[in-house]
């Protein structure tokens, strides 16, 4: 039962801290336009853009192609393990989930192995070592012990994956149910818990940031479209 | 104390330098005194309760500027960044790194507004901030051009330049302001423009420019100034009046319009171009020193704005004078509703100097003799500013084919500098941002090295013989720092000056 109150609150703390730093973000005004140029001239292209940004990576493959291989690796990786996961929280399974499911097992080595590309880095590039805080290695250590505890049920010692599932279907309905008695499994969901506790208090909020970064969602018309932000159409009213 | 400077050797392969920890530690520009910072409204000197003030006006700004929470928030330290900087690649100091550069004020940050950063400071790199971390910030806040290169490459678009002006917004309120920027904003303020040049001194120049060009083409080009009712009201860098190579753009500029038959005039009370309320990250300096160009713009009664070749005042005119001045749509105040009626809104407002020359070469409106300009084989400097916060024309990369094109029908030979140095990638000439002062001239020099490495290239290879630039920032800081590579200081020059040497003035045939 400690299990189902972890959950909860976990859940609770990320969706709470996503949608406090979101409309933080949403409320602060972006004063002047200042993309990154060239930059699409619409909003469609913006869209683009950004849509680029974030399934590809684009800056970063531009910026470092080994950062960027790493980070396709894991992400990738991880999406992919993501979606297998759905098959857990979901009765009956969706049709697309199912057609995941090979490829998500595998992706799970993948994510493992991106994640030690980029945590090599930090130690092998005098000036990642440089920049690297010890949150910044925690960080790679958590997701890459989540990724082999979540291997290790798969390959080494199965888990009763079917009481997992009656366990989270139990949470979604209010009703819980006990937890397959597994140290693996206590561990993997102890590492996801932590996970989505540090969310919304860390540098994961690259993930919702990207979208509010003024330099890729702004359109370059500056010259048609009049922008001002609240505080300074203020200063207009003033002088 | 002052020991010779001189430039860093090439790179024999351009490979990422190790770092070199503390390599340009201490290194600080003059300080403003009581007088400059006080003209601004900034406190005369650091005050007493520096640290509260400091952390109140970070709050603040972390309030009214997205760019800045999202950037302190989002970077994940993956190091794209780390290795695109001049200023790292130049002097391998570490906090020339953009990423180590925005995480001296990511800390503080992080200490005093995240709760990990309250709770464990260690583990999240958060840290007090000290007098120590304050003066680290008034160094290696100084040794950021603001030229925005590291945004290109990074993943979340994190751009160094906001969290530069931000730290320089905070400390001009606790009075610790640097000296050359904030003296040249007092300066636009009372005088006019960033020299300091008043008008009966303008004018001679601008009368002793009109015999030159009679003497070199035996034609009255006019350079006209305060005249009312004139088409076009142009708006160019105070360098250009007296600065080389610089006043070669300016006779350019001033031959495209007798050329292409447009009344246009200077204004002595609005005489500068620059826009250095932009390097110290204050907005209400930036729209104070718009507003004057406003109001030149407004007594007379001019059609058009045209901006002549400066790299920071095309971005801030481009990008920002809509949203400070209310040129374009959307403004509701009398003034601004008086312009927008006032100006022909046919054209661009404001038009790059660069737009309207292509424009009258295209319309051929003007004709240009590239034979003359056959003793040089010109390569192309983007400027920053252009390169990465501006536009020309319609398309998006407007910005770096216009003055490509008017180069090529200027001149016969043209070659371009590599690919990872021009257009978006452009590397900053190194003397941007408001760093363009004799006192920080160590580290111009070095951060010029990855322009010079790639001047070298086409120089050795093609015979390349000048640097042409739209910048006035750009013109004398490569005069300045080319020799010490090696290079003829005459080697820069403006993309007017080609056009200025090449086209017919007479009527045409």
């Amino acid at each position: 039962m400690i299990f189902a109150a972890l959950f909860y609150a976990a859940f609770l703390i990320l969706a709470g801290g996503l949608v406090y730093r979101i409309s933080d973000y949403l409320r602060t005004p972006a004063p002047l336009k200042i993309p990154t140029t060239p930059a699409p001239t619409t909003g469609g292209g913006v869209a683009l853009r950004m849509t680029r940004e974030v399934l590809l990576f684009e800056s970063l493959f531009k910026g470092s192609l080994w950062t960027w291989g790493f980070a396709m690796l894991f992400h990738g990786g991880l999406a992919l393990v993501l979606m297998r996961h759905l098959r857990y929280f979901t009765q009956p399974v969706w049709s697309w989930v199912d057609l995941v499911q090979p490829f998500g097992i595998y992706a799970g080595f993948v994510m493992a192995i991106g994640l030690a590309g980029l945590w090599g880095r930090r130690f092998l590039v005098d000036r990642i070592r440089y920049i690297s805080t010890p949150s910044d290695h925690l960080m790679l250590a958590l997701l890459l012990m989540i990724a082999i505890s979540g291997l290790s049920m798969k390959f080494l010692d199965h888990t009763d994956i079917i009481g997992v599932k009656a366990f989270f279907l139990g949470l979604e309905h209010f009703d819980p149910q006990p937890l397959p008695a597994s140290p693996l499994l206590y561990l993997h969901l102890s590492l996801v818990a932590s996970l989505m506790i540090i969310f919304p208090f860390s540098k994961l909020l690259h993930a919702p940031g990207v979208f509010f970064s003024p330099s890729r969602n702004q359109p370059d018309n500056p010259r048609e479209h009049r922008h001002l932000s609240p505080w300074a159409a203020k200063l207009e009213s003033e002088s | 104390m002052a020991t010779e400077i001189t430039a860093p050797p090439y790179r024999v392969i351009p490979i990422i330098p190790a770092i070199k920890p503390g390599a340009m530690e201490g290194l600080k520009p003059f300080v403003a005194n009581d007088k400059i910072q006080e003209a601004l409204g900034f406190p005369g000197e650091l005050v007493e309760d520096w640290k509260d003030r400091a952390i109140a006006k970070m709050g603040d700004l972390l309030k009214k500027y997205r760019s800045l929470k999202v950037y302190l928030d989002a970077c994940v330290h993956c190091g794209a960044c780390s290795d695109k900087c001049h200023y790292f690649i130049g002097t391998q100091d570490p906090k020339n790194m953009p990423v180590a550069r925005q995480d001296l004020m990511r800390s503080v940050y992080r200490r005093y507004f995240t709760l990990p950063g309250k709770l464990f400071p260690k583990l999240v790199g958060a840290r007090e901030l000290t007098k120590e971390v304050l003066d680290e910030w008034y160094s290696y806040y100084h040794q950021c051009s603001e030229c925005r290169r590291c945004s290109v490459f990074c993943p979340y678009g994190i751009d160094t330049a906001e969290i530069t002006m931000a730290a320089r917004e905070i400390l001009d309120s606790v009075g610790y302001g640097q000296k050359y920027s904030n003296e040249i904003i007092g300066k636009v303020n009372t005088i006019g423009n960033n020299l300091g040049l008043p008008g009966p001194a303008l004018e001679d120049t601008l009368e002793g420019l009109e015999e030159d060009v009679k003497e070199d083409t035996g034609i009255d080009v006019r350079f006209p100034l305060d005249v009312k009712g004139a088409e076009v009201l142009l708006i160019t860098p105070s360098a250009d009046f007296f600065a080389e190579p610089h006043i070669d753009s300016l006779i350019g500029y001033a031959k495209v319009f007798h050329a292409a038959g447009i009344s246009w005039t200077l204004s002595s009370m609005s005489s500068e171009a620059g826009n250095f309320g932009l390097f110290i990250g204050n907005y209400e300096q930036m729209r104070k020193i718009a507003l004057r160009i406003r109001q030149a713009a407004l007594e007379l009664g001019v059609k058009r704005i045209v901006v002549g070749e400066c790299g920071h005042a095309w971005r801030v005119a481009y990008s920002f004078w809509n949203t400070l001045t209310g040129i374009g749509d959307g403004a509701e105040d009398k003034f601004a509703l008086q312009l927008q009626k006032q100006l022909d809104q046919r054209y661009r407002q404001p038009t790059h100097i660069c737009e309207l020359t292509w424009d009258l070469i295209e319309r051929q409106a003007i004709t240009l003799d590239p034979e003359a300009n056959d003793n040089l084989i010109v390569t192309f400097h983007d400027s920053c500013n252009v390169a990465r916060g501006s536009r020309m024309g319609e398309m998006a990369g407007g910005q770096f084919e216009i003055p490509r094109s008017i180069i090529r029908a200027a001149a016969n030979h043209f070659v371009d500098m590599s690919d990872a140095t021009t257009r978006e990638k452009t590397f900053c000439c190194g003397g941007g941002g408001g760093l363009l002062t004799d006192d920080l001239m160590d580290l111009r020099v070095k951060g010029a090295l990855p322009r010079m490495e790639a001047l070298k290239e086409v120089a050795d290879r093609d015979g390349v013989n000048f640097m042409a630039t739209i910048c006035a920032i750009c013109k004398t800081q490569f005069s300045k720092v080319l020799p010490y590579y090696g290079f003829n200081m005459r080697m820069v020059g403006g993309v007017h000056q080609l056009v200025s040497n090449a086209i017919r003035l007479g009527g045409k045939e």
